[in-house]
């Protein structure tokens, strides 16, 4: 049974991606007591499965690394993985939150050392590379995955897998009796940080996502670059595996959109751009990339990266919203056509790969998140105070990194102000 | 103090028991590494193996902890004993899992795991248990420099919290910039109009809030200390001034006006119906709701453009190279100050890109569209006076022709310039005064590194960190608003109450004697031994944070609570009187020494290569290689630094002299787009290693025995193909010659 202690005095915090991963870290390190819940069963959410970030081109998992040493290091955090909020009631300074808890199958004993896996034949689309490649039953997520423990797919638990997986730990770190779990938790304040998820591209049916292998999402193009990722790194069209030549990125897919989401996701500009120069760093004038886009949103002072991807003539910039995607069916190219709104050309521009710049969509749909608190129709969570549960990162707006760990430093403050409101009231 | 008992304890865990020859590991520990207790266990990590390691502290007095068993990322939560110092030498990640099980490999993996007991012992023996600072303070006062939209919210967010906020502003009312708008965007759904600045209501709150004192007509003369005890001299406009001390400062100097006469052929400064964006709201102020009036001629305003990226985005001379982001937002906003009094008014706003992020921008710029403002694409060349308006000549890009429009104003959106001091990167005068054409300081730090802030990009005095926004040079003051980055109204109160927690954190942190991110919750601090100082200021000048000033007798002045703890200093130190209680030259000097270099008459391969690897991001990167099995030399012996810039070159020629073949360097990217943890320890210590090839020539040594490598957190697979490479290139050029004597 997992056994928490917290008090009207603790904070909660909901995602442990790098907003609720800053803002658990940022009220610990003021001295506060945080529970940290994370869905998924590692932390580092949707950053750990970015390549490298705009405009540094640095790569995330650096920072992720310091956070998770913080974390370590941290006494005042207790991280819940595989834990998902099912209900809040209460008000704030005085919260009751109900979590369920999914079992992992292994234990804290778990030494990372991968006996269980070689155990595991079974295998599974992997969910870190949005199923792009197969995962064992027994795995790590990722490289930098923390907790550093395996997870035993529930889909193998039960079966003689299972078994062997168990019978190769030498720790005894595998239990296969392990059951969901609810429990109930004080928290004085809440901070929700459930991210944001890809908006899902094959709702946009004139661009073919779900018909045509040869369009794959921003997300999907960033995992290809990852060494340890679905193409060890090389840039390939999923039809054939061959590297393409004439890339299309089309900005603003599912955003900007009444028919899709009506937002400006903000961060697909500067993702596309910053896609441009993989492109140019591993094909090198092998490859053309032409980027679709209404305005280019290189906000504030990393335009000059923007201009310095302009000034590349392998990169070609068309002010078109794309129409549809037709594809040729020899050779799985792709027909891209609409009009340049740039002179008024109507155009069918052959490619051999495509790129939706996605739009970001909130992780927890409006509907389901505690009736608490405040978010508007698209889902974002709207600042109020008197909720005492704040949204941090993008649960609360589009945000890039940068903002959203800014926002969540915030959400941070908020919620200490709860507490310490609480600390004050109590003496 | 207590006597210094060693307890080494090996894991046999993970595969430990059967790759490795435990017995000689053991053996090791009481011999070479000259541990009171040894002690293996099949699992240390497990509760058991814990409480055996706990028992020892308890009972046999183990004040230092040697962990033989996976690396020192791993199985933290375990190994977490309170009081002691402890090492772990990575036999799992960092030797068995990157040797093949082979009978061939047996031996190299055994002495390889054998050098990491002696080396974690050696270093375990030579660290102290760090103690916080006596000299620690708690100061619960934050100092808030400039009282616009910024300021206000950081001052109210500090006391809401229950701190204490002493509010500056240099003018004679608060509200900055934002008190001068007639109306904000607006910051909450629908996102459809414009709304109240909030001002007004700030600064009421501000005033019935106990823990905010304001004052007003009021600069910032001099600033010295360090977090948690910053003393501040607070001179008014009347002569007055007064010395406080603060726990932490948050710097909300905002932006200044774009200097419009910059923009000559835009009519700027020329013609007076072309107007920036703050001259558009002191005419809808003016107004009231009523018309609003252009300058010249008093004449109600009939026909408006808004021209966007006036002077912005642009490498021209005198115009600002980035976006400020806030202006299209602002010029909707301004457009339907008219459209909502009277829809007939004609309102074009001319941009290239129309920049309206996320929920709100988006929102607000449909409501805009809804309000019949007119979007056009088109690039102005130029705004000139015919008749008796302006005219604005564009090349509309939709419909790729030229058009002359005549408007009644202009306004141009011109950008925020960071109000952010003295760009301390600019030498100053002989005399200590900054250069000519400097602005006037901010802050008049009393630092040995300049009276500013560092400046990022452009004038912004921002973060470098993509992860860690707050990230400051300058422990204890955190910028926030337009003098970070260009930023609207809604982001700076974000941004405002972010650097409310990170000042409210350097003050706690301070209280704790404890160090600020990266290293946070560390309680050491650099300790100086005075004799032996020869003041050559080294220690001073490559400081990243400006934490080291110089006293009156001119030795290092180490202002322990704005110190981060990279050892940058120590790395400096050509004397070495800088160390750390947990870190120094001896810990790692000592590990350097620990290795056993096989002799003439050895059968043994010879070959030993140091490697010093930061930490941060070449060390857990050889980790993966580990956990990925990517196999590497066995001639190698991994210490992880602190950060390259600690790297202190006595290592070097010890090394060297003690028979080590070649030396690696490992550590982060440094210029522009640094990634170094701490600034500039990367850089400096690729400085300090190009010079050492005079010393390498004078002990008759080739250039490739001392090698630095920039590396990143992802190159799993490249660092072991460069440690390869670089055994190799030893082979190549052969043995140490010094290697015998």
């Amino acid at each position: 049974m997992t056994d928490v202690i917290a008090t009207n005095q603790t904070i909660l915090v909901v995602g442990g991606g790098i907003s609720g991963m800053t803002a658990a870290l940022e009220a610990a390190e003021c001295g506060k007591q945080v529970v940290l819940l994370e869905k998924n069963p590692s932390t580092g959410g949707r950053v750990s499965q970015l390549y490298k970030y705009f405009p540094k081109l640095c790569f995330p998992t650096c920072g992720l690394e310091i956070n998770l040493r913080r974390l370590k290091a941290n006494r005042n955090i207790r991280l819940l993985t595989m834990a998902e909020v099912e209900q809040v009631t209460g008000s704030p300074g005085d919260f009751t939150v109900t979590v369920r808890i999914r079992p992992r199958f292994v234990t804290e004993a778990c030494t990372a050392c991968g006996d269980c896996a070689k155990a595991v034949t079974s295998e599974f689309p992997n969910e870190f590379d949005y199923g792009m490649s197969q995962r064992k039953g027994a795995y790590l997520p990722h490289n930098l995955a923390y907790p550093s423990r395996y997870v035993l797919d529930a889909r193998v638990a039960g079966t003689a897998e299972g078994q062997a997986a168990k019978a190769a730990c030498k720790v005894g770190a595998i239990d296969l009796d392990q059951k969901e779990e609810v429990i109930t938790l004080k928290a004085g304040a809440i901070i929700w940080a459930t991210g944001w998820k890809p908006y899902d591209a094959a709702k946009i049916q004139p661009y073919g996502y779900d018909r045509f292998a040869n369009v794959i999402t921003s997300v999907e193009f960033e995992r290809m670059l990852d060494p340890f990722g679905p193409t060890q790194g090389k840039i390939r069209r999923p039809s054939d595996g061959a590297t393409p030549k004439n890339i299309a990125f089309i900005q603003c897919a599912g955003s900007r959109d009444r028919n899709h989401l009506k937002q400006c996701s903000r961060i697909c500009c500067m993702a596309t751009l910053k896609q441009t120069t993989y492109v140019r760093e591993q094909l090198g004038d092998a490859a053309q990339s032409s980027v679709y886009y209404i305005d280019i949103r290189a906000i504030d002072r990393i335009d000059d990266f923007h201009r310095r991807v302009k000034e590349d003539p392998n990169v070609t910039f068309v002010k078109s919203k794309v129409a549809s995607i037709t594809r040729d069916k020899a050779s799985n190219d792709l027909f891209l056509n609409g009009v340049n709104t740039e002179g008024y050309h109507r155009y069918s521009n052959r490619h051999d790969l495509v790129v939706l710049a996605v739009g970001m969509e909130p992780s927890v749909p409006a509907g389901t998140i505690p009736a608490q608190v405040r978010a508007n129709p698209h889902g974002f969570i709207e600042l109020d105070p008197a909720t005492g549960i704040f949204g941090a990162g993008v649960s609360s707006e589009a945000l890039d990194v940068n903002r959203a760990v800014q926002n969540a430093t915030a959400a941070a403050l908020r919620a200490i102000q709860v507490v310490n409101r609480v600390a004050g009231a109590e003496g | 103090m207590a006597e210094i008992k060693v307890g080494a304890y090996i894991c046999k865990g993970c595969g430990l028991g059967e790759r490795l020859n435990i017995a000689a590991l053991e053996g090791t520990a009481k011999k070479a590494g000259k541990a009171n207790v040894v002690r293996s266990h099949d699992f240390l990590c497990s509760q058991d193996g814990v409480a055996l390691i706990q028992a020892d502290i308890n009972q046999e007095g183990v004040n230092r902890v040697m962990i033989a068993g996976c690396s020192r990322r791993a199985k933290t939560e375990a190994f977490n004993f309170d009081g002691v110092s402890i090492s772990r030498a990575n036999l799992r990640e960092g030797v068995i899992w990157i040797r093949p099980d082979t009978a061939d490999a047996k031996e190299t993996t055994q002495d390889m795991a054998q050098d990491y007991v002696a080396m974690s012992c050696a270093e375990v023996r030579r660290m102290t248990p760090p103690t916080a600072n006596d000299k620690a303070q708690l100061n619960r006062q934050v100092l808030v420099v400039g009282g616009g939209i910024s300021g206000m919210t950081a001052a109210l967010e500090i006391a809401r919290a229950g701190y204490k906020a002493t509010l500056v502003e240099k003018s004679a009312a608060l509200g900055g910039w934002a008190g001068k708008l007639y109306r904000r965007v607006a910051d909450r759904y629908p996102y459809a109009d414009p709304q109240s600045n909030g001002v007004a209501e700030l600064a009421a709150a501000i005033q019935a809030e106990p823990g905010i004192t304001v004052r007003l007509n009021t600069l910032v003369a001099r600033t010295d200390g360090a977090p948690g005890r910053f003393v501040v001299a607070l001179a008014s406009e009347s002569g007055e001034t007064v010395e406080e001390t603060f726990g932490a400062i948050v710097q909300a100097s905002g932006f200044n006006r774009y200097d419009l006469a910059n923009l000559p052929e835009m009519g700027g400064g020329a013609l007076p119906d072309v107007i920036d964006q703050a001259g558009l709201e002191a005419l809808a102020v003016a107004a009231n709701g009523g018309a609003i009036k252009r300058p010249s001629d008093g004449k109600e305003v009939t026909s408006v453009a808004f021209v966007q990226c006036a002077g912005q985005r642009s490498e021209k001379p005198g115009h600002l190279p980035y976006c400020s982001g806030f202006c299209c937002t602002t010029s909707i906003k301004q457009a339907m100050y008219f459209k909502d009094r009277n829809p007939d008014v004609d309102t074009v706003i001319l941009y290239t890109d129309l920049r309206t992020p996320g929920v709100a921008g988006e929102d607000f710029y449909r409501s805009g569209q809804r309000k019949g403002v007119t979007f056009t694409k088109g690039v102005v060349s130029g705004v000139s006076q015919q008749g008796r308006g302006p005219v604005v000549a564009f090349h509309d890009e939709i419909l790729n022709e030229d058009v002359n429009l005549d408007v009644d104003l202009v306004v141009l959106a011109t950008g925020q310039v960071a109000n952010a001091g003295v760009n301390i990167d600019i030498p100053p005068q002989a005399d200590g005064q900054p250069a000519a054409g400097q602005p006037v300081s901010i802050l008049n730090l009393g630092y040995r590194q300049g009276p500013d802030l560092p400046q990022l990009k452009h004038g912004f005095a921002d973060s470098h960190f993509i992860c860690f926004p707050y990230e400051t040079r300058r422990t204890g003051i955190y910028t926030a608003g337009p003098v970070r980055r260009p930023m609207d109204i809604a982001q700076a109160q974000e941004d405002a109450t972010g650097a409310a927690l990170k000042a409210i954190q350097a003050l706690e942190n301070a209280g704790l004697g404890r160090a600020a991110h990266p290293r946070s919750g560390d309680l050491s601090f650099p300790s100086f031994r005075r004799e032996g100082c020869t003041q050559c200021k080294r220690c001073t000048v490559e400081c990243p944070f400006g934490a080291i000033d110089e006293d009156e007798q001119r030795y290092p002045q180490f202002n322990e609570a704005r110190c981060r703890r990279c050892g940058t200093c120590m790395g400096a130190c050509p004397v070495r009187v800088i160390s750390f209680e947990n870190y120094s030259v001896e810990t790692v000097g000592q590990q350097v020494k620990a290795v056993e270099m096989p002799d003439e008459f050895s059968d043994k391969p010879r070959t030993r290569i140091l490697v010093l690897a930061c930490e941060n991001d070449a060390y857990p990167a050889l980790d993966m290689a580990g956990q990925n099995r990517i196999e590497y030399s066995p001639f190698v012996r991994i210490i992880p630094v602190r950060c390259l810039g600690s790297v202190n070159t006595i290592w070097i020629t010890d090394a060297l002299n003690s028979g080590y073949d070649g030396i690696l360097l490992m550590g982060c990217q440094k210029g522009d787009n640094y990634q170094c943890h701490f600034v500039k320890g990367s850089e400096m210590a690729h400085y300090r290693m190009s010079k050492i090839g005079d010393t390498l020539k004078g002990m008759n040594l080739e250039v490739e025995r001392v090698t630095t490598y920039e590396v990143a957190i992802t190159d799993i697979q490249r660092i072991p193909a460069l440690l390869n490479d670089y055994a190799a290139t030893i082979e190549k050029i052969g043995l140490n010659p010094l290697k015998d004597f």
